[in-house]
Parts: C-alpha cells; sequence; structure tokens
C-alpha cells in the first residue's frame, strides 16, 4: 500500500500554489492535512503526478469571527475548531458538529478545507456547510470567486472545483442570537462516518413560532441536503413534541437513501428521520 | 527456597522491550541486500488463467524478477492439511500459486522482487493478465447446486460431512414430548493481527542453510512442509520466530508465502522480505466462522433435554487450507457443550465457495456452536415456561458425572471427554456478579427510551491439544537458567508464564531464569507451537519434566564434584551446596537437559458469562451495561494474563457478536477490503467488562493441572449477546437468528410487530 | 533535496523519494522500528507519533510535510534506566499482550495526559478510539492511561 511515483511542492504563497495545479492539468492535485487524500493515495485510487501542499500560506490557517458570521481558513484543522473557545458562541452547531469528526489523531492535521474538497456524503463538515447557507471561497488560474455550497457539492466525492481551483475559506453567516439549534449523529463506532446524522436551526420570533427553519442530513444519498418539506413545517409553527414526530415522518418519507454493507435504505430512511427528531427536540428543549 | 510465582500475578517480563519501542517483528529486520516481494493477487472470484506477461515489470528500473508457476520446477507445490489430513481433501488443497484456475479474489499469480515495495507495487500494475471468468459460487447455497465447480476432478464442491453421533438421537426423536427446530446463521470473521503477516527469507549458499523469519506458531510443522516443497532437508532449515504481533489461530499456519518467499531468496541468492499490507491481510489471512445450521432439540416437557440433532453447512472459500477443517469439526462435536445431552446427531458439510479459504480463528466452531445452542435453549425454555437459568441448571453435566464422554466425531474418528470441573459452581457464581435476580426484573422493560435484556450462558473450552512438546533448561556461563521450549509466542506472555513455572521447578529467583527462548527451530529437538489453548498446558508441562531431568543431572554432577550424594545435593540461588561445600551454579555453564510432555487427551476449562443490554430499539444500537465472564482454567499460572486473556477474547466476540463481518457480493468480490469496512471494536465501543478467574477444579491429565484459558471469553459471547438483545426486545417478538446484530437487524426486529 | 526536521531531539536530514510516508521514513530510514505500521490507510493507530506536540498517524504524512518539526517516537519516550510512570502503568495493568499496538498507545496516551492531566475515563476512551488493539480489549489500556495521570500533573 505505497503511494504511486509523486512530486511533491510547497509553496509559499497561494498564486505559486495556483501555478503549480494550473501547470499540472488534472494530474496535479493540492494536499492539505491528507487525512482523506492519503488513504486514497495508499489504495492507488487517485495517482496524481504532483502533490501540491498547502501548509504555508499563512492566510488560510485563521478562524475570524465578526459580526458577518465566522470565517474559517481551509486549513483550519478540527482540532483547531474545538480548541477556540469563541466558537460556542459563534457557531454551536459547528462546534457540536465536529466534536464526530473521525480521531484525535486525525483531528490533528484533518482539516475544513480538505473535507469539503474531498465531499464525502458522510462527512460532517459538508453537511453543516450545506445546513448553514455557506459560501465556499476559492481561488484558481482565472482569479477569485464564491459559490455557494448547495452548487459546490455535486456529488459523492465530485465538487465544483477545477482543477487548478484551492478552497481559501469556508464562510459561514452570521448565528442570532435567539437561533435554536441541534445535532445528533449515529455511527457504527465512535469516530466512524455518520450512518446518518442530521443538523438542523431555527430562529424563534417573538410569538416563539420557528422562522427560516434549515434541516440538513449528512450520510444518505450522495451528498448532503436540506430537507424542505420538513423546514416548510416547522416554518411559522410552535415546535411541540407532535410537530417533532411529524418532522421524523415527513423526513423518513421523503430522503432518498441507499442500501451499503453497514446498513439498509429501510433504516436509514428511518435513522435519518429519528436523527431529525432528537435534533429538533435538544433544540426545542 | 520454597516459591510460590505460580499464582502470583508476575508482571510481564516482554512488556520492558515493548513498551520501549524495542520489540523486534520481521519487517524490523533488515540484512544487507535486502530485497522485497510484492504479490499480484487475482482481481477475479473464478476463472481460467490464460496468460500472465510479466515483460513490461521486468523493464521497471528496481525490478529483479517477476515470478509465477512457470518458473517451478515439477509446478507449484500444494499445501498440505496439518489437521485432519483426510484423503477426501486432498482435491481440494491449494497450490503455492494459482496456475490453471483463480478461485477467490487475493489468490497469488505473481511475485515481483524488487528494491523497494513501492516499486514492486509500481510492477505489479505493469504486469499483464487474462483471467476468463467463471461464473462465481457465492455461498454455500449456490455450492451445493455443484452446478459451477471449483474443482472439477472430484464432481462436487462439498468436500466431506463431518458427523457427531452420541447414543440413538433419531430414537429420542421419535417419542420426544417437545421439539423445536430453528435456523441460526453467524457471519464471516477472520483472526486479524495488529501486525499483518510476513517472511523474510535468507538463502546461504555456501552452507545450504535457507533461515526463514517470521515464522509463529507452528514452526516445526511448518519447516517440514517447506523442506518437501523446496527440496531441502529439514535441518537445512532454520525457522526463526521473531516478536510476533498477534495469532488468534490465523498467523503462523503454512501460507503460500511461506514457500514463495523463501523459494525467491533461493532463486535470487538475496535475502528477500514480504511484509503483507492490510489490504492483502484482509483477503489472504485465512478466514472464519461462516456457517449455518439447522438444529432441533427435543426435551420432556420438564426441560430434561433428550436429544439434539441437525445439519450444519461451513462456507470454506476457495481451498482446504492447512486447519481448515477444524471449525466445522468442532461445530459438529462442540454444539451440546457442557449440557447433559444423551442423544446426538449432527452432519457439518463443508462447502467449497469462490471467498478466501478458511482456517482457525480464535474459538473455531465454538463461537458459532455456542451461539446457535445457547440461542435455542432461550427459544425452547420460553417455549416450555420454564426459567432459563433452572433449564440450564437442570441440563449442565455434574461434577459426578466427570469425566464426561462427549460426541463421537467421524471421518478422522475421535473420542473425547471433559476432564473435570463443576459447570453449576461458574453459572452460580457468574449469576451472583451480576446481580440474576435483581436485574431479571428489569427484562424487556422500557427505561429512558432504552429496552432492557439480559441473558446468561455457560461454555466450555477445550485446550492442550497434544501430541507431545519440548522443553529445554541450560546453564549460562553466569550461572543463569535459559529455558528453551518448543512453545511459541503469539503476545500471550509466554516468557514471563514460563520463567514462573521454571523458577517454581527449580526453587530459585524469578530473576535467575535469564532467558526464556521459544518458537524458534534452533532450541529444541522438537516442537509443536501455539494453537488449541496449549502453550502453558503443553509447554509448561513439558517444563516440569525438563526441570526433574534437569535437577537430577545436576544433582549427580555436584555429588560428585563435592563429594556426596546427589540426595544432599541442594539449589539455592546461584549455587549448588552439599556435604557443606559449594559451588557456584555458573561452574556447571553448559550442563542442560531435555524434557517432554506427551498426551492425547484435552483440558476442559468452562465457564459462564452473563450480559446486562440496554437497546435504543429506533436507532438499533445496544449498549452493554454489565458483562461478566466466569471462567475456571484449572490452575492459574498468572492471574494478571489470564484475565488479560479472558478479556481480550471476550471482546473479539463481541466485535463478531456486532461488529465484523467479511462480506461478498454475488460476483465474489469482497466488499469489506479495508478497515473503514471490516470493523473491529475500539475502546469506546465496550467500556464495562468484568473477568472472574478460578481454579478449583485443576485438571487431571497434566501434572501442572493447567488448562487451556485462550478463547473462553469469545466463545460465549455471540449466544449471550443474541439471548440479551432479544430478551430486551421480547415485546416485539424478535425473530433473532442472525449474527452479527448489525444496527439494521437490530432495528427490523423491532418493525415487524411494531 | 533532503528534508530536514528533529526526531527525539536530534536534528536529522533525509533524502527520500517524495512518496515516502513518514512513518516509513521513519523505520526503514532512520531505523526508528518502534513506530509500527499496521494498516496504512489512517485507521490502525499503531503509527501514531507526536509532531510538534500533537500525536498524529505518521502513515497519513509525507516525509516532506516533516520540514521543520520536532517529531517525537516511543523511543523518544523511553530511557534505559527505567520504564517511565506512564510505561510502568502499562505494564502493571497488563494494557498491553502482542506488543504491536503499543508504541502509538503510549505515544497517543503521552500526549494525551501531556495537555488533559485531568481527562477522565470517558475522554481516554474516546482519544483512544483511533488506536486499534486486538489483544487487551482496551479495558486494562484505560485503566493504565487513568492510573497514570498523576504523573502528569504539574506539582501545585
Amino acid at each position: 500500500m505505497k503511494l504511486p511515483p509523486l512530486e511533491y511542492a510547497c509553496p509559499a504563497s497561494l498564486s505559486e500554489a495556483v501555478a503549480l495545479l494550473a501547470a499540472g492539468g488534472g494530474d496535479a492535485r493540492a494536499i492539505a492535512g491528507g487525512q482523506s487524500l492519503m488513504p486514497m493515495l495508499a489504495f492507488r485510487v487517485v495517482a496524481p503526478t504532483l502533490l501540491v501542499d498547502l501548509r504555508k500560506p499563512p492566510e488560510l490557517k485563521e478562524i475570524r469571527i465578526s459580526a458577518d458570521g465566522v470565517r474559517l481558513g481551509a486549513m483550519v484543522r478540527w482540532r483547531d475548531i474545538e480548541d477556540d473557545a469563541r466558537l460556542a458562541a459563534a457557531h454551536p452547531l459547528l462546534k457540536a458538529a465536529v466534536e464526530h469528526v473521525a480521531h484525535y489523531q486525525i483531528r490533528n492535521r484533518g482539516t475544513v478545507g480538505g473535507s469539503i474538497a474531498h465531499a464525502d456524503p458522510a462527512a460532517e463538515m459538508p453537511g453543516i456547510c450545506v445546513t448553514c447557507d455557506a459560501e465556499i471561497a476559492v481561488i484558481g488560474s482565472a482569479g477569485s470567486r464564491v459559490i455557494r455550497a448547495d452548487d459546490f457539492f455535486v456529488g459523492a466525492l465530485t465538487t465544483a472545483l477545477e482543477h487548478d481551483e484551492i478552497i481559501t475559506e469556508i464562510r459561514l453567516p452570521a448565528w442570532p442570537a435567539n437561533r435554536r439549534w441541534g445535532f445528533r449523529e449515529f455511527s457504527r463506532r465512535r469516530g466512524d462516518f455518520a450512518m446518518a446524522a442530521a443538523a438542523l436551526f431555527y430562529d424563534q420570533d417573538a410569538g416563539g413560532s420557528a422562522v427560516n427553519a434549515h434541516v440538513g442530513v449528512i450520510g444518505l444519498g450522495d451528498r448532503s441536503r436540506r430537507l424542505p418539506e420538513v423546514e416548510a413545517a416547522l416554518n411559522s409553527q410552535v415546535i411541540d413534541e407532535a410537530l417533532i414526530e411529524r418532522a421524523a415522518e415527513i423526513t423518513s418519507a421523503t430522503v432518498d437513501a441507499q442500501e451499503d454493507i453497514h446498513a439498509s435504505a429501510a433504516y436509514r430512511r428511518s435513522l435519518a428521520g429519528t436523527m431529525v427528531e432528537r435534533a429538533l427536540r435538544s433544540a426545542a428543549a | 527456597m520454597k516459591n510460590a510465582f505460580i499464582g502470583s500475578a508476575i508482571e510481564r517480563r516482554e512488556d520492558l522491550r515493548f513498551l520501549r519501542g524495542r520489540g523486534e517483528y520481521v519487517d524490523d529486520l533488515k540484512p544487507d541486500g535486502l530485497l522485497y516481494a510484492v504479490i499480484l493477487r487475482s482481481s477475479v472470484a473464478h476463472g481460467r488463467i490464460v496468460s500472465i506477461d510479466v515483460s513490461a515489470a521486468l523493464k521497471i528500473p528496481g525490478v529483479h524478477a517477476v515470478i509465477t508457476a512457470k518458473d517451478m520446477p515439477g509446478g507449484a507445490p500444494i499445501v498440505p492439511m496439518r489437521l485432519q489430513p483426510l484423503p477426501e481433501f486432498k482435491p481440494f488443497e491449494q497450490p503455492v500459486i494459482a496456475h490453471d484456475k483463480v478461485r477467490y479474489v487475493g489468490e497469488p499469480l505473481a511475485v515481483v522482487i524488487a528494491d523497494s515495495v513501492a516499486i514492486g507495487e509500481d510492477a505489479l500494475e505493469a504486469i499483464e493478465i487474462q483471467i476468463e471468468s467463471l461464473p462465481a459460487v457465492a455461498d454455500w447455497h449456490v455450492a451445493k447446486r455443484d452446478q459451477n465447480l471449483l474443482f472439477e476432478g472430484p464432481g462436487t464442491n462439498r468436500s466431506l460431512t463431518f458427523n457427531a453421533v452420541r447414543g440413538d438421537a433419531d430414537a429420542a426423536f421419535v417419542n420426544a414430548p417437545y421439539v423445536r427446530r430453528e435456523t441460526f446463521r453467524t457471519g464471516r470473521h477472520y483472526g486479524l493481527t495488529m501486525e499483518p503477516r510476513g517472511v523474510m527469507a535468507q538463502w546461504d549458499a555456501a552452507k545450504g542453510l535457507l533461515t526463514v523469519s517470521g515464522a509463529a506458531k507452528v514452526p516445526f510443522f511448518n519447516r517440514r512442509i517447506l523442506a518437501k516443497q523446496i527440496g531441502l532437508p529439514e535441518d537445512s532449515i532454520e525457522m526463526i520466530e521473531n516478536d510476533v504481533g498477534g495469532g488468534f489461530g490465523a498467523r503462523g499456519e503454512f501460507y503460500p508465502e511461506d514457500f514463495l518467499i523463501p523459494f525467491a531468496a533461493r532463486q535470487l541468492n538475496r535475502p528477500v522480505k514480504w511484509i503483507e499490507d492490510r489490504r492483502e491481510n484482509l483477503m489472504a489471512m485465512n478466514h472464519a466462522r461462516e456457517a449455518e445450521v439447522d438444529v432441533e432439540l427435543a426435551c420432556e416437557r420438564d426441560g430434561t433435554i433428550l436429544a439434539l440433532r441437525g445439519h450444519a453447512h461451513v462456507d470454506m472459500g476457495a481451498y482446504m487450507r492447512t486447519n481448515g477443517a477444524v471449525g466445522a469439526r468442532n461445530i459438529a462435536q462442540f454444539m451440546a457443550g457442557p449440557y447433559r445431552i444423551p442423544n446426538v446427531k449432527l452432519d457439518v458439510s463443508l462447502w467449497m465457495t469462490n471467498k478466501t479459504p478458511v482456517g482457525t480463528y480464535r474459538g473455531p466452531g465454538r463461537f458459532e456452536t455456542d451461539f446457535f445452542r445457547e440461542r435455542l435453549l432461550d427459544l425452547v425454555a420460553q417455549d416450555l415456561g420454564i426459567d432459563r437459568v433452572e433449564f440450564r441448571r437442570k441440563n449442565l453435566v455434574a461434577r459426578s458425572e466427570m469425566p464426561y464422554q462427549i460426541a463421537t466425531i467421524s471421518p478422522y474418528l475421535h473420542e473425547d471427554e471433559y476432564d473435570s470441573g463443576d459447570y453449576q459452581a461458574t453459572l452460580d457464581r457468574c449469576l451472583k456478579e451480576i446481580g440474576w435476580s435483581e436485574k431479571a426484573k428489569l427484562a424487556g422493560r422500557l427505561i429512558d427510551g432504552h429496552y432492557h435484556g439480559i441473558a446468561v450462558g455457560c461454555f466450555i473450552e477445550g485446550g492442550g491439544a497434544g501430541p507431545k512438546e519440548t522443553a529445554r533448561l541450560e546453564i549460562n556461563d553466569d550461572g543463569s537458567i535459559s529455558v528453551y521450549i518448543g512453545s511459541s509466542a503469539v503476545g500471550q506472555g509466554v516468557e514471563t508464564v514460563f520463567a514462573q513455572i521454571a523458577a517454581d521447578a527449580l526453587e530459585i529467583p524469578l530473576d535467575r531464569i535469564r532467558w526464556v527462548h521459544h518458537g524458534s527451530t534452533t532450541y529444541v529437538s522438537d516442537g509443536y507451537g501455539a494453537y488449541h489453548s496449549r502453550s502453558v498446558v503443553m509447554g509448561g508441562s513439558a517444563l516440569l519434566d525438563a526441570a526433574n531431568n534437569f535437577k537430577a543431572a545436576l544433582s549427580e554432577e555436584a555429588a560428585k564434584r563435592l563429594g556426596c550424594d546427589a540426595s544432599e545435593i541442594t539449589i539455592d540461588e546461584d549455587k549448588v551446596s552439599g556435604a557443606g561445600k559449594s559451588l557456584p551454579l555458573a561452574a556447571f555453564a553448559g550442563l542442560t537437559r531435555e524434557g517432554a510432555f506427551l498426551n492425547k487427551k484435552h483440558t476442559y476449562s468452562y465457564g459462564a458469562q452473563a450480559a446486562h443490554v440496554a437497546v435504543d430499539a429506533k436507532i438499533g444500537k445496544v449498549d452493554i451495561l454489565d458483562y461478566v465472564v466466569v471462567q475456571d482454567a484449572g490452575r492459574i499460572i498468572n492471574p494478571l494474563t489470564l484475565r488479560g486473556q479472558v478479556i481480550g477474547s471476550l471482546v473479539q466476540g463481541l466485535g463478531g457478536a456486532f461488529l465484523e463481518n467479511l462480506v461478498y457480493d454475488e460476483q465474489g468480490q469482497l466488499l469489506t477490503g479495508s478497515l473503514a469496512d471490516y470493523l473491529l471494536p475500539t475502546a469506546s465501543d465496550f467500556p464495562r467488562l468484568r473477568a472472574i478467574v478460578m481454579d478449583e477444579h485443576p485438571s487431571p491429565i497434566n501434572p501442572l493441572g493447567a488448562k487451556g484459558a485462550g478463547e473462553g471469553g469469545m466463545v460465549g459471547a455471540g449466544g449471550v449477546i443474541a439471548n440479551a438483545v432479544a430478551n430486551a426486545l421480547q415485546s416485539f417478538n424478535p425473530d433473532l437468528r442472525e449474527l452479527p446484530l448489525t444496527p439494521t437487524r437490530v432495528w427490523e426486529m423491532t418493525q415487524k410487530k411494531a | 533535496m533532503p528534508t530536514n526536521f528533529e526526531v527525539n531531539g536530534k536534528p536529522v536530514s533525509v533524502t527520500v523519494e517524495a512518496r515516502t510516508t513518514l512513518a516509513d521514513c521513519l523505520r526503514h530510514h532512520l531505523r526508528l522500528t518502534g513506530t509500527h505500521v499496521g494498516c496504512e490507510h489512517g485507521v490502525c493507530g499503531a503509527c501514531t507519533v507526536i509532531v510538534d506536540g500533537y500525536a498524529v498517524r505518521s502513515c497519513l504524512m509525507l516525509t516532506a510535510q516533516a520540514e521543520g518539526t520536532k517529531v517525537t517516537t516511543v523511543e523518544g519516550l523511553s530511557n534505559d534506566e527505567a520504564l517511565t510512570p506512564l510505561q510502568a502503568s502499562f505494564r502493571k495493568h497488563h494494557a498491553l499482550q502482542c506488543g504491536f499496538c503499543t508504541p502509538g498507545m503510549i505515544t497517543t496516551a503521552h500526549a494525551l495526559l501531556s495537555e488533559e492531566p485531568d481527562c477522565d475515563a470517558d475522554r481516554v476512551r474516546d482519544v483512544l478510539s483511533g488506536n486499534l488493539c486486538r489483544c487487551t480489549g482496551y479495558i486494562s489500556i484505560v485503566e493504565a492511561v487513568l492510573d497514570a495521570r498523576s504523573a502528569y500533573k504539574k506539582p501545585a
């Protein structure tokens, strides 16, 4: 399980990194923490001829929190999110979701940018991006652009990134004080990818009703998705036990689930409903 | 001095190197001129080899050779069976490299020898191979149709059917007032070791000596196979046992690579090393466990068991490997477990399929058969309206019935008996420890969203397989003592345990036992190794014999030198005394004596296990709130390491009950090809487990009184967990007949009647 | 081009193929064979080393990515005289059998206890869930790590 033959470069700046990726055509690939890419290289399911290490450009490592929201540099590690006490208030949903990412050692190297570039359908970070209407800032030979999360994730292990583009930042919109949220995940073992997870939030209006509900599911189908039918059922309603159960039923009825060696499709649909139910219950508590 | 090292929780001596990163495993060896072997494995489950073109691979710089079956004069040798070598199995044995057909994904096709593993893997991609695909035989249900044959010669995919017989089961069933018949299935597991396998071979042409490192488990037997295959006398081959990163029955059997790497080293006249990577390990190391049984139990209405009858089917994979028949055989012989079942008739058929071949994995056949039996017992008790504990108690073999004759297995006729024990006592202790009477009140109750369930089961564990083991003691130049032993170390702590036995036998301090040399063929005249929980029983008993011979020889020699009678000689720390004088032990440096232990009988340790689980029915998640294993393993040498064996094997059993499963598709492709898919237990899965070891009933059949203890934790786990989950979900009348209990399966049980 | 970094307090300069993982570099080029390789795809944790204070999987890191870092392996956490308190605790609790996963357990536990000497059993289990052991069943490993906490607490 040795890596295929390849070259390695560690440019000091983003512009150099973009130039290297562009020159490499489709055969060059960016490496961030490497926690998803290295296993794929070991199995030789990918065989780039050049790896462009992104660890040097300093602008990729920052967590910036402002009235506009949370900006995560692409090279921010899970560990950095765990350690940043500000995020408990600035984005509690992000913080809660990241607790479920992989294991201790992986968290010490794995990055948010690497995770969303990899786009595993059962990974937490893409799910958070989709649920929270995140924007993904990227830079490439053609310049910089910002991609809506919903457009960024195309399918399983597939994104809208061009081969010479690098993710620079994930922008999560501001988190208002009256927001209620929940995150629930079930995996076979601690740290495994989700069999199903639910990430959700809603804001409470003066009358105590839910507005702006965002409900996302992870680990079902080819990518994380929001569930508009569930959101519609929640908006303008007071979240009570009956509504929570109804939300679970709608989830199970509408999610696109697939069978694999770990779970049947029917089980996954039911599980997604239960995850939404439990996340909603904790949000409403 | 009077010692009592035996029975004491002595900290292990091997830990001193392992904890500091100073162990020496086979991949840590790097002799000058070392080349690396990488193996091309079939990606097709069943097919005819049309051509293998290695020319492009040979052109890659750093590639020294590519070996295929064509390079072997006389064709690819066959790996013979070590245990139950019946003539019926002959046609199904595995060639060391495929030459006409491939029969499983992972079967060796070519060996690349290169300057590095990475270059070798580059070369794999350059080998052009054409295989004409044949329909895959994906499981035993397909195999039994005999439409697509793995082997044309025998004309069937069934290599054998074992029969286990006691009394007259058919007659007992005719008049039985109560009968229940069920079908159960277990998943496919394997004895995954944390260190993958490895072989390094060095050929010394001048001396005509082949040195093979990475040996484990049964080095002497493997040397016999290799000598014959490679055309060398046995004494021209040394098998060296390095530190071994886990055995569990799977490592150390003779595998194709155990020929291929020495062959390559001799061909190239260079040291060659092959280290299995994890992807290979999942498809090359022996698989185990996948079985299905159709079984029925006959009882009196009062719960007295009258007879057990049935037919099991084992998915053997593509070839009959060295010990491949053991699991199937044990399913037949041990389905009755520790219970008094006067009439038994069980057939077990072995079906060849296009999967990785099967071998033993810790508790072979017993994990499977204990699940079948204990699950059936709970169903029957429920039917009869009898308390499941009383049902078991009523039918356990009593102490007064020992030794107790069990079912006789044929072919390879084998009669056996349980040696000793009080099965009721371990059951009682287990119930007390788990707090059965209180916990039983929780059965089936829904508390905070979790259904609670409890279960208890009883098990036996066979150990101490013969025929023989050999040990030797020798005085070193500094007067310390070395132990040389044929038993192998696979992580179970034999250096410490044998030092304890030797120090007690010689009545000297523990630290006077300087070295314990084990496993390698260079240490004793003959050795048999580590399998069937035999190291302590057989090796320890051989060591006692060696100690007697050694003391006699030392006394005689010392008496001569000290001018006294041998009976007056005493050994004390580092000196030998007699007639008021003494000599240092160092004065006898080089004195050595061998001893042996022969045994045809088996030890049977036994015990009971109980579990308290809580099931989150909506997501199919099971939490173990408490789990107790009580095991009586006869005389305990080291309670610290014994408890380690019990808990360690229990967690492997829980892996099999909940997580582990090697899944294939209908084309014979392995779908669980990484550790992200073949799920092992981790530190957070089973935090609440307890082991209680007892030594009330030493084995009467060996001088130590010891019994095997490496498997008991595992053996009972599947049945106890299944019954605990079924007990928790009783309001759903769950259909629980198959392991592992994945979340999907647990959830499905709650859906049908919900 | 050589890669320069520090291993167990000593500077090293190695020239290896770009595709060489840090694990293979440590084992086969620097001959520090205490670091073990059990899966090469980032699951088993046997290859865990400490890089700039963080426990990481050395099979998921290129040698070149270690440039300028300080790497600590199990050898760097050991001495000749006696077992360290963490190692002694592993021995006392029989927290190892075959020893293959042990270096990864030691490096991981050391990194954890260095940062969190007050961690509880759940945290220990959570952290060690990234290190597979096939022999012990983990109970004794968790006990050993908890018992070693006192050695990492700063004197009041």
